[in-house]
């Protein structure tokens, strides 16, 4: 009996056997936790996946900006979790209000708590309402930002059918870094479509807090085509950064002078959001410093950051970003629940943009890890060719299309 | 007693047994491969059936995709961006990426 009891001792011991499968908590539904959740699930090894997401459905930010000039019905933005239940995650519709990297334990808004072995955080943006001197919570709700899609961007696109002709539209952009770096341009574009189209004697004012943008060659090429004369681009050395606003006016005042606008959306600043300061793993900045390999936090071991709240190096703060961080993330936790080295990865980002409903542009890169940063492979990637034919356009844009057809079914499908 | 302890032990023991040989390199044959860098971003744009003009690469043999990312590199294959991502991966990756897709369901 006694040599049998050392047996089982001895056999007991690997943490394969008799233990339940390792439990990684995903906090946050948005294109770069839904894709994790799914990811782990999918690789292969026996782990349990809760995710944690109040919502019940998911409002996609990419393509709400056709939403705005009309060219897309919101309806078409949301997506829900069923297939994520369908593969055996838990989600669990609550709140993370506060988690313990040391104890491996979060705490959700219902009283409830959560024991994880690794925990992946992907809470997104959180937007800096009470930076800009008159903004704040009621600002938002008459000059909306429509930086998290949903009901802001319902509410900028009714605004912008029952603006008269001959309005100024003024969209604020802010510095960076922040979600979608292409998203206010490409915002204009299609406010400039609209108003091309319906209201063409209204102008568009961008007011910007930085002297240059993403594919900016591309886009100041396209409204020279498309909507000459009608959009204004203010950089910051001309005085573009919004100093202040006055909701009640609609009066966006610069260093340089003030703006009365018949619409405005003012895109505030951005930080990682709330609950990645409350866990420890935001910086200074705001944002969360991770491992370039496995995404673990810097601040806080245990908890990974995937996603826009995370400091990816050369990476944009985009979809595709978030999701292939969420891959790569996934396949590097299982690693390290299993015991094993993740290896360094690539990541791949493509976004694209539309001047029009037929004109697409797009930027790509090719990332990996390189002094601890996720560097640009050098001679991979960059932008759409300038003097590009309509043909070219056409297809880049129907190849938009169906990227975020594909993205949402694989991550949300 | 003793017997149902013994049977406890037994069925720890094929545990065990089924365990080492899930992990040994004979089985890992047959388990999913572990991803190559830069494999499980090509799905973010390719359905595994493809979607509209983006086509799919479930079902491609491995040569077939190794030498489209070559043609992609070199330019010898008109592209919008698959030009310049595959710039960013030595023929060695995109080789391992292939064999990884080709070996997928």
């Amino acid at each position: 009996m006694a040599g049998l009891a050392t047996g089982a001792a001895a056999l007991a011991a690997p943490r394969v056997l008799a233990q339940a499968p390792p439990h990684v908590a995903v906090v946050g539904g948005g294109f770069a936790g839904a894709s994790a959740a799914r990811a782990l699930k999918r690789q292969g090894a026996d782990i349990r996946v809760t995710l944690v997401e109040p919502k019940a459905r998911y409002t996609a930010c990419p393509f709400s900006n056709a939403v705005l000039a009309g060219l897309r019905d919101l309806d078409a933005q949301y997506f829900g979790y069923d297939g994520m239940k369908r593969d055996g995650i838990d989600v669990v519709a609550a709140s993370a209000t506060a988690i313990d990297a040391e104890a491996r334990r979060l705490r959700l808004d219902d009283g409830s708590g959560l024991a994880f072995d690794r925990l992946i955080l992907a809470p997104g943006i959180d937007l800096m309402l009470d930076a800009i001197p008159g903004y704040g919570a009621s600002g938002a709700e008459v000059m909306p930002h429509a930086w998290q899609a949903g009901e802001q961007t319902a509410l900028l696109r009714r605004q912008l059918e029952a603006m008269d002709d001959g309005g100024l539209v003024v969209i604020a952009a802010p510095a960076n870094p922040f979600r979608c770096p292409p998203g206010p341009y490409e915002r204009a574009s299609l406010v400039a479509h609209y108003l091309k189209a319906h209201k063409p004697r209204s102008k568009l004012l961008i007011l910007d807090a930085k002297d240059s943008f993403s594919k900016q060659r591309l886009f100041e090429e396209a409204w020279e085509q498309l909507y000459p004369g009608l959009i204004e681009w203010v950089s910051l050395s001309f005085g573009g950064r919004v100093t202040e606003v006055d909701a009640a006016t609609k009066t966006l005042t610069t260093e340089f002078g003030s703006h009365q606008a018949a619409v405005a959306n003012v895109i505030p600043p951005q930080r990682a959001g709330a609950i990645a300061a409350a866990a420890g793993v935001a910086d200074r900045t705001g944002w969360c410093p991770i491992d370039s390999v496995t995404f673990e936090s810097r601040l806080r071991p245990g908890i990974h950051v995937i996603g826009d709240a995370a400091i990816a190096g050369a990476m944009p703060k985009s979809a595709f970003s978030a999701n292939a961080q969420a891959k790569a993330c996934a396949a590097a936790v299982a690693t390290l629940l299993a015991g094993g080295q993740p290896a360094a990865p690539k990541l791949i980002n493509t976004c694209y943009s539309l001047a029009a409903p037929d004109y697409g542009i797009s930027i790509a890169g090719v990332y990996e890890p390189r002094e601890g940063l996720l560097a640009e492979v050098a001679g991979a990637g960059g932008v759409s060719p300038l003097d590009a034919s309509a043909d070219v356009r056409a297809s880049e844009a129907a190849y938009a299309e169906a990227w975020f057809d594909t993205i949402t079914g694989e991550v949300f499908g | 007693m003793a017997t149902t302890r013994h049977r406890r032990l037994m069925r720890g023991g094929l545990a065990l047994l089924a365990a080492l040989w899930a992990a040994s390199p004979h089985a890992a044959q047959r388990a999913p491969l572990p991803a190559p860098a830069g494999a499980t971003a090509c799905s973010g744009c390719h359905a595994p059936a493809g979607n509209g003009p983006v086509p799919g690469l479930a079902g491609r043999p491995a040569a077939e995709i190794a030498d489209a990312m070559a043609a992609f590199r070199n330019g010898e294959r008109p592209a919008t961006v698959m030009d310049r991502i595959a710039k960013g991966f030595s023929d060695e990756e995109a080789r391992a990426i292939a064999e990884w897709i080709a070996a997928g369901p």
